[in-house]
């Protein structure tokens, strides 16, 4: 069982990462990371639907109906979409209004409906649980990783306006890099998203290419060599 | 089959990618000499340094993807790219400006895509595009001609002064005097002001025109050179200049006050250059001959929209950028029947 949990963290965080493999939620992804601290609020946002919904869903999977299960999960996720809106407004209500549309957008994020669908509906709640986490652990490193290049490129600093999440102790997180940065638009606006995100998933597959060569430079007999088919009876 | 009607010897030598390269990297030499006369040393400057980082960043890039050094170093598409990228460039701008635009030209627009011949875009215009987005305020302070700053005599700010300005130990406030809208700046952010008025009371266009004018003659010059040497045909360049003469002309007749003539878009900005150089790379043009036409027709009616409509005076990258993307798609349709086959495969059935 235990080998089985590890499976599956290390598939929501590396081998079939929403973001980088299943290409999931893009919209989100590509739109609010400007900047670190966007890019963690709504990483913790999605999370935490995630898991609400994987949670639920898995719960319920015995008494959802096949042929309807897709509105019911619509609804199961709108609530707790609704729930974070409504506590990132008590809380964080001047990230709540950079981020504007995208929280309640996060009920049409392909990543959750898709959990809840491939994985949620067919597994216990445990594995659920541990499924939606990873998954979406997995989605915010990519956001965070995506703002920090934006936010580092386009304005010269990283880690700005962390106390819209953290509170007034992350006043002096702000870490300049470059005095006198012109500012490089291109990397704040889509299109620097776009590429940003091309060259993450170009490094994620060079990492996976080189770890697969090591692996069969160890071991040759494993799987890389195919096997002889036996034609004759 | 025709009768070959010229005497001996008829042998012929392929020109290669680096020959072509050549001929247009020398076709853009009147271009480069008018620009340095009327706006002074910043366009010479920004050839050079384009031109010595694009063969660095070729050369690493290269490096990187594990390709022969040589072979691609010396067919001098990363020199013309960088050529078209300098000339595109104010004179002033600074050499952080070309750095990032270099890099994204041959890094990013070509050889992530595959290299030359595989890429969609034109690297030089996929810089300029960027470069304008990320720093409208360096990208957008163009110099000004001679004629505004120093009258008849012909004194430019000098050479050294101007590495320096554009290498950062001079006080930009001295670039400052040196610097002004362009004639489509002018025309294009006028106030209230009718096109009688802008061209009677604007100096860069009742006195400082005919630098643009001289630039764009020479630009043509050298088009006009290629298509001698039949670098390209004819059909771009004249689908995008017939096509802008065309759409400007309608607009002009219908309301000469608050539209510009033909003749100003077809000398004003970069069209020339546009025209002859950038519109007719062969990697990211329409193929067929009437595939051009379609590609010309489509970049200048895109010039004269963006210009009089869009957020930005001059349009050629964008307008270029746009038409590369749609290439494919007019080559799907233009496809020319081949020989000994009696209809041309075109759309969706014939094509992949």
């Amino acid at each position: 069982m235990s080998g089985d949990l590890k499976k599956i963290s290390m598939d929501g965080l590396w081998g079939n990462n929403p973001a980088l493999v299943q290409l999931l939620g893009l919209c989100p992804l590509l739109a609010v990371t400007g900047t670190v601290v966007n890019a963690i609020g709504l990483g913790i946002a999605s999370t935490l639907v995630l898991l609400g919904s994987n949670l639920t869903v898995s719960a319920f999977r015995k008494f959802v109906p096949e042929s309807v299960r897709l509105p019911i999960f619509v609804m199961i996720i709108a609530s707790f979409v609704t729930a974070i809106e409504l506590l990132m407004k008590a809380f964080t209500y001047e990230l709540y209004l950079i981020l504007g549309i995208f929280i309640p957008l996060i009920v049409t994020n392909c990543a959750i409906m898709g959990r809840a669908d491939a994985f949620a509906c067919k597994n216990p709640v445990k594995e659920s649980l541990i499924d939606g986490l990873m998954m979406g652990l997995g989605f915010t490193a990519v956001l965070v990783v995506l703002g920090a290049m934006r936010e580092a490129l386009g304005l010269g600093v990283l880690f700005s306006d962390m106390h819209l999440l953290f509170g007034p102790m992350a006043e002096g997180w702000k870490i300049t890099l470059v005095d006198d940065y012109p500012g490089f638009l291109f990397a704040i606006l889509p299109p620097g998203a776009f590429v940003g995100m091309g060259l993450i998933i170009a490094l994620k597959n060079v990492i996976d290419a080189r770890n697969d060569a090591r692996k069969a430079a160890l071991n040759p007999s494993d799987g890389v060599r195919p096997e002889r088919v036996r034609v004759t009876g | 089959m025709a009768l070959i009607r010229t005497s001996s010897p008829h042998l012929h030598k392929a020109s290669s990618t680096a020959d072509v390269m050549r001929l247009v990297a020398l076709a853009t030499l009147p271009g480069l000499a008018a620009m340095t006369f009327f706006f002074g040393w910043g366009t010479i400057i920004n050839v050079m340094w384009a031109c010595l980082l694009a063969v660095g960043f070729e050369a690493c890039i290269v490096k990187i993807r594990k390709r022969p050094l040589g072979f691609y170093l010396k067919d001098y598409s990363a020199i013309v790219t960088a050529l078209l990228l300098g000339l595109a460039l104010p004179p002033f701008a600074p050499w952080w400006i070309t750095l990032v635009g270099v890099f994204v030209a041959i890094v990013i627009a070509k050889h992530l895509y595959g290299g030359l011949g595989q890429n969609p875009f034109n690297p030089a215009m996929v810089a300029y595009a960027l470069l304008l987005v990320s720093f409208p305020v360096q990208m957008t302070s163009w110099a000004e001609p001679f004629v505004l700053t120093h009258g008849d005599s012909w004194q430019v700010l000098e050479f050294t002064q101007t590495l320096g300005a554009i290498f950062g130990s001079v006080d930009p406030a001295l670039i400052d005097m040196y610097t002004g809208a362009t004639p489509l700046d002018a025309m294009r952010h006028r106030g209230g002001l009718t096109t009688e008025e802008v061209w009677r009371t604007v100096p860069v266009l009742a006195e400082g025109i005919g630098a643009w004018h001289a630039v764009s003659a020479a630009y043509l010059m050298g088009g006009v050179f290629l298509i001698y040497r039949k670098v390209f045909t004819l059909h771009t360049p004249a689908a995008v200049l017939g096509s802008l003469a065309v759409i400007s002309s309608i607009f002009y007749m219908l309301d000469p006050y608050a539209f510009a003539d033909p003749f100003f878009h077809l000398t004003a900005g970069a069209t020339m250059l546009g025209a002859f150089f950038i519109a007719t790379d062969p990697v990211t043009s329409a193929t067929s001959n009437r595939g051009k036409i379609i590609f010309g027709i489509g970049i200048g009616i895109l010039i004269y929209v963006i210009r009089g409509w869009g957020g930005y005076p001059d349009a050629i990258a964008f307008a270029v950028l746009l038409m590369n993307l749609c290439a494919p798609f007019i080559d799907q349709y233009t496809q020319p029947r081949s020989y000994g086959h009696a209809k041309a495969k075109r759309g969706m059935k014939g094509g992949a």
